[in-house]
Parts: structure tokens; C-alpha cells; sequence
């Protein structure tokens, strides 16, 4: 019989924003059941950013609804013993993983740090994915990805080289840490499977983002450079950049990479004369010369529909693509192809969004879409058929405030 | 600066990676062998075409001095394999027989013309696992379509969003797309040996650059479902969506840029917006809009433009008297939501990496030289490395002797008429 690829795999997380939950949906979107924990008191922090379907709603931000499908729901007043006591008992009872994104040290406040959960589930795998790690001077220090995206680098040498950086857009480094997160747990799950035991892992989301850019840091230790802004030139391809096309705002990019290329390039834009034109017949010259080059070709793109010139030149072998806004977006063919997000069915919002993973398993299919929980919405499902809590039980728990 | 005797491997299982990727798809297996998986990185003879990228070591253009190549080819092995031969694809599917896991990145359909797709190299070994990797995936209607860093970004959305609104997109400044898709990548070998384990044959995975980059835009695709609007790009200076209120969060100070804004909610924004009025105020900069303002009830989308920028003049006054260490410095202790915009001279020097135990100092005998590398980042309860970095990443045909001769057991007779036929 085959299994789901991760049926096996059980999650419970208190997490926020997008580190955490996206290391989870790779799980979730591959069989293992996840419960995440939140509460009406303290929800999940992005519920609170738009865009929201319909009016806003802590249900309705579609950041929130694109990242936490086939999660079950769990409303846990953290602050009250007994919603601890239960969490544990989650973890000692049925979990084999737990996640957490939260500043270091509030875990241990909440008697949730490793320590304290490897009591009662000594197998346990915790992975913990803050901003800058477990310990150092900044472990505290208060941020998002969009300010981690400049500590880690990535925003320096963005932009046009007669004015200060553009940097890259969002919160870029919290779409880089899940990356690592999720295999350090492939890891350590399949670790255990081998030796029996659990595992701790501290992954600093930080450390995550420099290594995307480690040539960079080697060329300032070997050669004392530092990377500046380049606007769209590159130094080893020409032409290299953005093109106006038809359309407010509408442009395509254009890379070719070696004189096979441009020789296709010139013979599709009707423009053979181009090919041996001193300025631009070698590699070294087009890149020398790329200022007249680009405004050349700007002439040719801007009466032209985008995916017109892109559908030409890729014909002819040429590096070309359409620069897609968010409505091109929404009706990419090639998106379509893949699936890769969906509108979902949602109990309020008629609709919501829903992400696909991204990766593509020939034996084992990502499970079916559904929607991301309410807040507390599996709260009596967890507490009846995960923990096998009686009526009375259950009751008391909601008196005491376990449930918020 | 740690001296590691013997790096920490974090992998139990022993795993095989045979690594045919070019630039597209380095960094799976360089995580993977960075984790102690055995990867062996094959190239055609002359080498892969990433070592034709820069920057050099001390600016020397050489296929074996790549700062490129280096990085992102850690811990790996490096023999060389023509696999367009006859010979090439036999001694491929001898090392298949024992691998693992194969990754590669050539187009969609090369594989298959040469007899080495997943179906034919399954049949050799069920329990192979495969991942192709890439910039659209290996069906639909950008198959074919060839894309590096920019045009990939173009058409995942990424680009449209990255700039200033009065001028074109501008790309990454440094390619990162693939990245994303070699990680992905990884990940996926790692599903793979899972599935593995439960169900007993290898399988194959599809990676697409543009299906991993995808979630880089972030809002763009939410705002076009929701409420069918396209944001704008946005550079140094930020546009609210809905209520169209221009505020910046990237700001010039003395030496260079900070990246702050005002940020809305209890907690943590309240506290930030909270402690750097109060820095303002005691540098004896004028901040009467600043200091009036409500910082527990604080909504983002009640403000006006006229309101935003009477917030804005003092803090472009206070950022410019101080340099970006001195900001963030005062940063950490103010627990104020301010970061520096780094260069890598900043990573470098960066005191939290350093306590963190970041770097590694990797031996280059060939060069006589060490080189500080950024160590795999995985960490225990006691912050103590997990997994380290083992190797440098191979010179061309490296390991050519020791895995065809020593462990295939090639002659000395066959391995000439290999390299004299350019197989090897």
C-alpha cells in the first residue's frame, strides 16, 4: 500500500508571519497533519496584513490564507497554565515535531523550550527559526524580513547607480529560512528514523540569506570588493535588461549570453546588419557599448506587445521573457500549467487563496487544497479526536480560559 | 576563528549524490554534501560553465579560481565525464548503480536523448532518485524557454516589483533565482529518501525556478485576487496600497543606508515607534508631530500624507548624523525596528555571525591559502555547529584517479583511452 509521502509526520507550531508557517505547509501540503497554534488573544501576526477578501477580518488576509491550508486550527491561551499544559500534552501524546519562529527566550518563558518538551517526548524534533539565532548579541533584536533582507546583504547593489539603493522588494529572507528549516527537519527526521533520537535545531533566518550570496563575501575576503549597483547591465552578457513594450508599464527582459545568440537575436528582430556592426559584433563590445545597445533596442520594443516579442525571441533560442505584474501574474500559462496557487473554497469569503507547494514528487501527489483554519476553528476537533478529551473535560478546560 | 579538526556531519545515512548540474542547480548539491552526503560533481572535461563566472581569486581568470564555483561547490568531489558519448553514458550508469540521488540541470528532454531520463536509469536502479532541475519545470509552455537570472525573475513577477516607480524594474544585482531552486531541490532529494523508506523505490522530482521563486512576490498575486489591484514597485521609497500614503524605508545616514519604517500594531511597533521619538527628542531635533503622536493606538492606514511626512523630518535628520554601525548599535539597545543595509565588508565584520561560530576557515592547498566561507548554518541547544562545510569545492577532473581508478577500478590503459577519446 503506498503511504503519503509524509503521513507519518506530525506538527504542532507557534509560529508567525511566513517563517514559520511556510516550513510547516511543506509538510502540510505533502500528507502530515499540522496543528497550529494561536489565539484570539495573540493570532497569528499576518492575519493583521492585507489584502483581506471582503472586509477586514482576522480570517480573511489572503498572506495568511496562501500559506496555512491543511492546518488544523487550535486556539491555545498560552498565558493560562492549563492551555500549556495542554499544548504539552499535544506534544507528549501525539506530535514528533514542533516549530517556533518567536524572539528567543519566549518559548522557555511559556515552558515550551526544548528542555522542558524533551521530558515528556524525548524523541522530539524542535526546530526553532528565529531572525538572528538562539544566542549572540542581537538574538533579541526586534524584525521582519523586509529589514532582514538589508542585514543579510540583499539590498545594497539593487538599483541604478546614480541614486541611492532600490533593495529588493518584501520581506525577501523569509521566503530563503523556510528553504533551510524544512531540510534540516528532512534531516533530523530521517536522522531519528535511523538512531531513535530527537533533535534541536536553532536555524537563524540571518545566517539563512547571507549564504544565497556567499561569492559576494568571498570576493570581499580574497579580493577587499565590495558589489555595487548595476542598474540591469551585467558584466559577462549583452544585451542585458528591461525593454518597454505596448502598454503603460509593460516591458520585457532581454539576456543574451554568447554570439550565437545575438547572431539569433539580430536575424529576429530583422536587423541582421546588426551582427557585424564593430560596436556590437563581440561579447566585449556589446557589453562596452550596452548604453547605445539598450536604447536600439528600446526603439524596437516599445510599438510591440511583450508576449509577442517574447514568443519570437525564445523561438529563435533568445533569452526573452514577458515582465509579469500581478495580473500576468494570475494568467501566467505556465503557472497554469503547474497549479502552483489556487482560489479555494473558503466558509466566509466565498473564495480564498491558496498556494501550491513548489515542488513536483512523480510518485507522490500533494494532497488536496483546504482552506486555512479559522482561528480556533479545529480547537474542539483537536481536543475531542487528537487528545481524546471527554465532554466534561473539554468543558472545564473552556471555563478555565485554556481556550481563550 | 574555530580551528575544525574534523567537521560535524549531521547526515547518519550515507547517501550518494552523482551532481551533473551546472550554475542552475550548484547549491543542491553543495547542501547536500555540506550535510556529509558523498557528492560527486561531474563536469565535462573542460569543465562546468560556472567557473567561467566571476569574481577570480585575486582577479586571475582561471576555470579553477572561480569565487563563484567555490562558494557554491563546497564539499563535493570532481570528476569529469562526457556523457554525450557512448562510453560517457555506460560509466554513467555504472556510478548509477550505486548512487543515491542524481541531480542535473540541463534542458527539459536532454536526458531523455541521450538514454539517461529517469525511466531509463530507474530500470538500472529503482531505488535512484532523481531531481531535474530547471527554469520552468519539465512540461508546459515555457519548457523550452531559456532564462537566466533576469528573464526568470521577469516572468515569476518578481521583477515588475523591484525599483523606483519612475523608472524601469531593475533585477537582483546578483543572481539568487536558482538558488531558490536548488535548495528546493534538495529539499526534495530529502522528501524523496523518506518516501523511500516507506514505500522502497526512488522516484523523480521536478524543480522549476520559477515555481521556487514564485513566493518572493509575496503580496502581488493576494492584492490581484482579493481586490484586483497590481501594486506598485517600490525602491527606497514605499507606496501603501490602500490608502496610497508614500513613506521610505530606506534612508541615507552618514555612512551609508539604514532600512527603518514606523510600524503599526501593539508590541513590538508600539515600543519601536515609541523609542525613537524619545531619541529624537533627546537629541534636541524638532519632532512636535512626532511627539503627539499616539504611538498604543498607532493605524497605519489612518494616516495621511501630510501626517507621514511630519513623521519622516526629524528621523532624516537624526539617521544623518550618525554612521549605519552606530544606528543599529543604538538600534538593539533602543530595541528599535532599525537594521543596517549591509555590504559584505558589514557580513563580515558582523559581530552576531561571529559569536555564532559563522565562518570557516576552509584550506586552498593549490593556492597555499585558507579562505573564510560562510559554515552551514544548521545549530544544536547549544548553538554548537551541526553540520560543517568539509572540503573545498573540486579543481577540474580532481577526483578523476580516485573514484575511476581506486574505487571503479578502471586500469591505467583504459583510463588513456578514455581521456585520449575525451570521454573522461
Amino acid at each position: 500500500m503506498q503511504h503519503p509521502i509524509y503521513d507519518d509526520i506530525k506538527i504542532v507550531e507557534f509560529t508567525n508571519f511566513g517563517v514559520g508557517p511556510r516550513t510547516s505547509s511543506y509538510f502540510a501540503a505533502y500528507g502530515a497533519e499540522v496543528v497550529k497554534v494561536e489565539s484570539t488573544v495573540r493570532p497569528d501576526m499576518i492575519r493583521g496584513v492585507p489584502p483581506y477578501k471582503g472586509p477586514k477580518s482576522i480570517n480573511n488576509s489572503q498572506l495568511y490564507t496562501k500559506l496555512n491550508s491543511n492546518k488544523y486550527g487550535l486556539s491555545l491561551n498560552l498565558k493560562n497554565p492549563k492551555g500549556v499544559e495542554l499544548a504539552k500534552r499535544l506534544i507528549a501524546r501525539w506530535a514528533n515535531v514542533v516549530i517556533e519562529n518567536y524572539t528567543p527566550g519566549v518559548m522557555a518563558r511559556l515552558g515550551l523550550d526544548y528542555e522542558s518538551l524533551r521530558k515528556v517526548k524525548p524523541d522530539l524534533i524542535m526546530l526553532s527559526s528565529c531572525m538572528q539565532g538562539q544566542n549572540g548579541p542581537a538574538r533579541e533584536h526586534p524584525g521582519f524580513g523586509i529589514q532582514l533582507a538589508s542585514l543579510s546583504g540583499f539590498n545594497y547593489f539593487v538599483g541604478w547607480p546614480d541614486r541611492p539603493p532600490c533593495g529588493v522588494f518584501g520581506p525577501y529572507t523569509d521566503m530563503i529560512a523556510p528553504l533551510y528549516n524544512v531540510l534540516a527537519l528532512l534531516v533530523a527526521i530521517d536522522n531519528r528514523r535511523i538512531t531513535g533520537q530527537g533533535q534541536y535545531l536553532d536555524v537563524a533566518q540571518y545566517e539563512c540569506g547571507v549564504s544565497f550570496l556567499s561569492p559576494t563575501i568571498l570576493d570581499y575576503f580574497v579580493n577587499g570588493r565590495i558589489l555595487e549597483r548595476k542598474g540591469n547591465s551585467s558584466e559577462r552578457m549583452a544585451p542585458h535588461g528591461v525593454y518597454p513594450t505596448l502598454g503603460e508599464d509593460k516591458y520585457v527582459a532581454i539576456a543574451v549570453a554568447n554570439d550565437q545568440e545575438w547572431n539569433d537575436f539580430c536575424q529576429a528582430i530583422g536587423n541582421p546588419e546588426l551582427i557585424q556592426n564593430p560596436k556590437f559584433a563581440t561579447l566585449s563590445a556589446r557589453v562596452k557599448n550596452d548604453g547605445e545597445l539598450d536604447r536600439i533596442i528600446d526603439d524596437w520594443t516599445k510599438n510591440k506587445d511583450a508576449r509577442e516579442v517574447m514568443t519570437l525571441l525564445q523561438g529563435m533560442g533568445v533569452p526573452c521573457g514577458v515582465v509579469n505584474n500581478s495580473e500576468g501574474m494570475y494568467h501566467d500559462p505556465q503557472y497554469k500549467h503547474d497549479t502552483r496557487f489556487r482560489e479555494i473554497p473558503h466558509p466566509d469569503t466565498g473564495t480564498c487563496l491558496a498556494d501550491a507547494n513548489p515542488l513536483k514528487l512523480s510518485k507522490a501527489p500533494q494532497v488536496e487544497p483546504v482552506h486555512a483554519p479559522n482561528i480556533g476553528e479545529h480547537t474542539e476537533f483537536v481536543c475531542r479526536e487528537i487528545l481524546d478529551l471527554s465532554d466534561e473535560e473539554f468543558s472545564t478546560l473552556a471555563q478555565e480560559g485554556a481556550f481563550d | 576563528m574555530k580551528e575544525q579538526q574534523t567537521p560535524k556531519r549531521m547526515l547518519v545515512g550515507n547517501y550518494r549524490v552523482l551532481d551533473l548540474t551546472d550554475e542552475k542547480g550548484y547549491l543542491c548539491g553543495k547542501t547536500l554534501g555540506d550535510l556529509g552526503a558523498d557528492v560527486i560533481k561531474i563536469e565535462q572535461p573542460d569543465g562546468d560553465s560556472g567557473r567561467r563566472i566571476g569574481p577570480f581569486y585575486k582577479d586571475i581568470i582561471d576555470p579553477n579560481k572561480s569565487l563563484f564555483w567555490f562558494a557554491f561547490n563546497t564539499s563535493k568531489r570532481g570528476i569529469t565525464l562526457n556523457i554525450e558519448t557512448t562510453d560517457g553514458q555506460e560509466i554513467l550508469k555504472k556510478l548509477v548503480e550505486k548512487a543515491d540521488i542524481l541531480v542535473e540541470s540541463f534542458p527539459a528532454g536532454y536526458m531523455e536523448n541521450l538514454g539517461l531520463d529517469y525511466k531509463q536509469l530507474s530500470k538500472i536502479n529503482p531505488q535512484l532518485i532523481m531531481v531535474s532541475i530547471t527554469p520552468f519545470g519539465q512540461t508546459g509552455p515555457y519548457r523550452d524557454y531559456k532564462a537566466p537570472d533576469i528573464v526568470g525573475q521577469a516572468l515569476t513577477g518578481i521583477l515588475c516589483l523591484t525599483g523606483d516607480e519612475d523608472r524601469p524594474p531593475v533585477w537582483s544585482g546578483f543572481p539568487e533565482a536558482y538558488s531558490f531552486a536548488g535548495i528546493d531541490g534538495a529539499i526534495g532529494a530529502m522528501a524523496a529518501i523518506h518516501y523511500r523508506y516507506l514505500n522502497g523505490t526512488g522516484q523523480h522530482i521536478d524543480i522549476s525556478m520559477q515555481r521556487s521563486l514564485f513566493p518572493t512576490t509575496y503580496y502581488a498575486l493576494p492584492f490581484w485576487t482579493a481586490n484586483r489591484i497590481i501594486p506598485p514597485r517600490q525602491g527606497a521609497i514605499r507606496v501603501r496600497p490602500q490608502t496610497n500614503v508614500i513613506y521610505r524605508q530606506h534612508w541615507p545616514c552618514k555612512d551609508g543606508y539604514v532600512t527603518f519604517f514606523f510600524w503599526g500594531g501593539r508590541g513590538v511597533g508600539e515600543r519601536s515607534n515609541g523609542a525613537i521619538t524619545k531619541w529624537v527628542d533627546s537629541e534636541g531635533i524638532e519632532r512636535e508631530f512626532l511627539k503627539s503622536m499616539d504611538w498604543p493606538n498607532f493605524d497605519f492606514d489612518k494616516l495621511d500624507q501630510e501626517m507621514m511626512d511630519q513623521m519622516e523630518k526629524p528621523i532624516t535628520e537624526l539617521f544623518k548624523r550618525y554612521t549605519k554601525q552606530e544606528l543599529y548599535r543604538e538600534a538593539i539597545k533602543r530595541r528599535i525596528l532599525l537594521y543596517p543595509m549591509a555590504t559584505a565588508k558589514d557580513t563580515a565584520e558582523s559581530e552576531q555571525l561571529a559569536v555564532r561560530h559563522y565562518w570557516a576557515e576552509i584550506k586552498h592547498p593549490e593556492l597555499n591559502t585558507t579562505i573564510t566561507y560562510p559554515d552551514l548554518m544548521f545549530k544544536d541547544e547549544n548553538a554548537e555547529n551541526l553540520s560543517q562545510v568539509w572540503r573545498r569545492a573540486p579543481l577540474i577532473g580532481e577526483h578523476n584517479e580516485e573514484i575511476y581508478e581506486k574505487e571503479m577500478g578502471f586500469s591505467k590503459e583504459e583510463m588513456n583511452t578514455l581521456i585520449g577519446g575525451g570521454v573522461i
